[in-house]
């Protein structure tokens, strides 16, 4: 399980690597579809039938509003590299070092945290449940439901599915008044 | 734990592509795939070996489940990630009308 699952992974990384580094920015959201889907992929491997349904629907969406996007402007990227050439004189890209280099400072602090998390995790695969075998046990004469997901967010956690509802509106309404604003020149 | 670390450079591509890259529509590519990450890495800490799906099925003898919890979670942050991309992407397709580019550093009229 480890081995698919790693080599899943790895060609989610290098999807992930080419759509950063394509000079169109179509074929850099078809390699973000890869990394999506990889991770619908992932999901079924990991017994979690409900959450890659809910990916694939996700992931379509995004990627057919980014599309449309695209389309609807330009498809060039912008070049950035360290070296600059302007009149024949090439001098060094100072706000791209310095940005790469920002990129090595939270990287080292990031494993620093990644460091001391994995020291606390089981194994993959060895998890033991704690507060879950609650839910396992009672799901079905409390709730009704059975698919243990569904009793969890719907009532056991219900609480945070309204909070859910809540930004999804939100984000609804900051999409529609930005559209309908008109851009002064 | 090879799982753990792979997921841990996904993240640190999606940083990576935030942090450098110069065209909106690239940084929230970059963005999604440290959501991607999380959610991979919250699904891998609930995984049990030799567990089935946890949906019930009526038979007794099936007490091995997949951990619902962190399931539960990642669902609901999923569809935040929707709300929250379409969001970014509004803006960019308002910028692109406003100022004719994707380029952050040719947004400078709210410069001093």
């Amino acid at each position: 399980m480890e081995l698919i699952l790693s080599i899943l992974l790895l060609f989610m990384i290098a999807g992930a690597l080419y759509a950063l580094f394509a000079k169109d920015l179509l074929s850099a959201l078809i390699a973000c579809g890869i990394v999506g889907y990889g991770l619908v992929i992932c999901f079924l491997l990991l017994k979690a039938p409900d959450l890659a349904i809910v990916q694939i629907v996700v992931e379509s969406i995004t990627l057919i509003i980014m599309v449309a996007v695209v389309l609807d402007s330009t498809r060039e990227d912008l070049k950035e590299t360290i070296v600059l050439k302007e009149k024949g004189v090439s001098y060094i890209n100072a706000k791209y070092v310095f940005n790469v280099l920002t990129v090595i400072v939270l990287a080292l602090f990031f494993l620093f945290f990644f460091n001391q998390a994995i020291d606390k995790l089981e194994p993959l695969g060895q998890h033991v449940t704690r507060m879950s075998s609650a839910y396992i046990e009672h799901a079905a004469e409390k709730t009704g439901s059975a698919n243990l997901v569904t009793g969890v967010i719907f009532d056991f956690r219900g609480y945070d599915t309204l909070g859910e509802i809540t930004i999804l509106f939100t984000a609804v309404v900051g999409v529609l008044t930005i559209l309908r604003l008109k851009g002064r020149k | 734990m090879i799982v753990y670390i792979l997921c841990f450079i996904l993240f640190q591509v999606g940083l990576f592509g935030i942090l450098t890259s110069r065209n909106i529509i690239k940084i929230v590519i970059g963005l999604s795939f440290m959501e991607f990450s999380v959610y991979l890495f919250l699904v891998l800490i609930g995984y049990i070996e030799n567990a089935s799906a946890p949906i019930l099925t009526g038979n007794p003898a099936q007490t091995n489940f997949v951990d619902p919890l962190p399931q539960a979670m990642v669902l609901t942050a999923i569809v935040i990630g929707l709300a929250t991309k379409g969001m970014l992407l509004t803006m960019a397709i308002r910028i692109y009308k406003k100022f004719g580019t994707f380029d952050i550093r040719k947004v400078t009229s709210l410069k001093g």
